[in-house]
């Protein structure tokens, strides 16, 4: 298989604090790739690294075979590289029609044009209502998005990284903070997505990870603990102590 | 290739109209460019004062484009509008008596090149920052130009202002005169023109893609946008809308000093706009007519305070109401006439 994303001796320092420590990693064409650990751990510090929010402190980034550790985050998204954020990043004001017809406009390089109306173009609309109809969106698509429930703002938020067409999608806690009852749709929608594309999941919820996941990767304290399928890494007793003391801090 | 497969058939026919509907004339909209142009036989005494008030919103309408629908947080368009000012009065100046230099339409366009140019230069220092930082850098380059005006008086005239402005007919046809006819309808014309550019804009990929960046711009660069392209261009746009705004003024007062740079100029248009609500496209005109005719009621009921009861409306406006006078009449007609479908409208 061809190596699609890569890190090589990724680290990242906040003053005295580690939060990236010699990452070493591989994502593959196609992969279903969970990133775990603890809180804390680096977990998304890491993906704003991927992403270009945060810039290393040293190692490089290479996506497609190309140094990106330098590249902006709009290059980056250009070059096939789509996120999702733990934190809604939602144009509150737009509906999701709105949104996603911006989001396929700008991938087709047709965002700057002010001669055109928007909505003119009926396959870019087609294409955005296609999208939220798979998604579930379909019935909210006129709605202002700031008024949505929690759980399809997150769908939303899925929509947008998936109407680039990436090759390589990072979805950074999807399913945080969605009430149980919406949960499955948010499941159901990940485990749709196509299989051209690169997936990692970033994830606290075991259940997601062990449904989705091919190959997992735990993280600690920032650096990469340990590496492999489902099955090994929930019968690794590291694993298990690292997860366990933390359920035993919680629990006390 | 889809990255989602695709199960449910998709209505797009019906998207895509309520996405076009955003963009058709309202009847409210036909109706405010009939009444602007009847003011000439309504009120054909004050015309005077209306161009002044057509300027002033078009001033206030560059900020619009900026502020209510990019989120440039700007105290800079007086600059742009000072620039375009003496670029339209030299021209003017220079050009009397030879026709081809001293055409309005010519003094505009330079204006607007002038204005422009500075817009596109000084864009990169606004780029960056927070709103203070945008705030006070705008501010910096209005004041700069202000000073620059003042102290070039070879050029200006100096605190006297430039005498001998004057621009040739327009169009080679309708010549300047003292009642302010002409003066009028050229305005309300290149007002109408800009008008339906700046709408255009609005309502384009272009436009909503300025919205987004506005509502969030890590999202916007996340989804690959080139935000800081559009910011340039935007803010470009809105210096070249100000810099036609001073041609106007220096056209039609034949006369260019540097009050047409000073700081009130850009504070009164961002009140303006404010006034009448950001992001409407119609906030800084409804506000420009609104604050002027209240200026001259207000003083001449109380010459020496006026500007305490403006500040005062000014206030209770902000404080209270949302959107300036188009924010209010929103939510008075939502009140009473619920719109039908839970619509976004930004």
């Amino acid at each position: 298989m061809t190596v699609v994303l890569e890190t090589r001796n990724l680290c990242k320092s906040f003053g005295g604090i580690t939060a990236t420590d010699n990452v070493t990693f591989k994502l593959e064409a196609g992969a279903r790739h969970a990133l775990i650990g603890p809180n804390g751990a680096g977990k998304t510090t890491f993906v704003n690294q991927l992403s270009g929010v945060l810039s290393p402190t040293s190692g490089t980034i290479i996506l497609n075979g190309q140094d990106i550790t330098n590249w902006s985050v709009r290059r980056r998204a250009t070059s096939g590289l789509a996120r999702t954020f733990q934190i809604n990043q939602l144009f509150a004001d737009f509906t999701p029609l709105q949104t996603i017809l911006l989001a396929i406009t700008e991938r087709e390089n047709a965002g700057s044009q002010w001669w055109r109306t928007s909505g003119a173009r009926s396959d870019f609309v087609d294409e955005s209502v296609t999208l939220l109809t798979s998604l579930g969106l379909a019935d909210v698509m006129q709605q202002r998005v700031g008024s949505l429930a929690y759980g399809r703002q997150r769908l939303l938020e899925i929509a947008i990284a998936v109407a680039a067409k990436p090759s390589v999608l990072l979805l950074d806690e999807p399913a945080a903070g969605v009430p149980e009852s919406d949960r499955d749709q948010i499941l159901d929608v990940v485990d749709s997505l196509s299989a051209d594309v690169a997936l990692v999941l970033i994830e606290h919820d075991m259940d997601l990870v062990f449904r989705f996941a091919k190959s997992i990767s735990v993280l600690v304290n920032g650096a990469l603990f340990v590496e492999g399928t489902p099955a090994e890494i929930a019968n690794d007793p590291r694993v298990r102590q690292v997860y366990l003391g933390e359920e035993e801090l919680l629990h006390v | 290739m889809s990255a989602v497969d695709v199960k449910a058939p998709a209505n797009g026919a019906t998207a895509r109209l309520s996405l076009l509907a955003g963009a058709r004339w309202r009847w409210y909209e036909i109706a405010f460019w009939i009444v602007v142009p009847s003011l000439y036989f309504l009120a054909p005494t004050k015309l005077t004062l209306l161009s002044e008030i057509l300027i002033l919103g078009l001033l206030a309408l560059s900020i619009d484009l900026v502020l209510g629908f990019a989120g440039i947080v700007t105290l800079g368009q007086g600059g742009f509008f000072g620039l375009g000012a003496y670029a339209a009065a030299l021209m003017a100046k220079w050009g009397a008596g030879t026709a081809p230099l001293s055409d309005p339409l010519l003094g505009l366009a330079v204006a607007a090149g002038v204005a422009g140019i500075a817009g596109f230069l000084t864009s990169f220092l606004v780029l960056r920052g927070s709103d203070l930082t945008r705030l006070m850098v705008t501010l910096g380059l209005a004041l700069i130009v202000d000073e620059t005006a003042n102290k070039m008086k070879w050029l200006t005239g100096g605190s006297d202002g430039l005498q001998g402005v004057l621009p040739a007919p327009v169009l080679g046809v309708w010549d300047f005169d003292l009642y302010g006819r002409v003066a009028f309808c050229y305005a309300l014309a290149v007002l109408f023109v800009l008008f339906l550019v700046a709408r255009q804009i609005t309502k384009s990929p272009f436009g909503l893609s300025l919205q987004a960046i506005k509502g969030n711009p890590l999202r916007a660069r996340t989804i690959g946008m080139p935000v800081n392209a559009r910011l340039v261009a935007i803010y470009t746009i809105g210096a070249m809308f100000a810099g036609v705004a001073g041609g106007l003024l220096a056209q039609t007062t034949q006369f260019a000093s540097p009050d047409m740079v000073a700081f009130h100029r850009s504070a009164d248009a961002l009140l303006i706009l404010i006034f009448g609500g950001a992001g409407y496209l119609y906030g800084g005109l409804i506000g420009a007519g609104v604050f002027r005719v209240m200026q001259d009621i207000l003083s001449n009921i109380t010459p020496q305070y006026w500007q305490f009861w403006l500040g005062l409306v000014l206030l209770m406006l902000v404080l209270f109401v949302r959107g300036g006078i188009l924010g209010l009449l929103r939510a008075t007609r939502d009140r009473f006439f619920p719109p039908s479908s839970d619509k976004a409208a930004p």
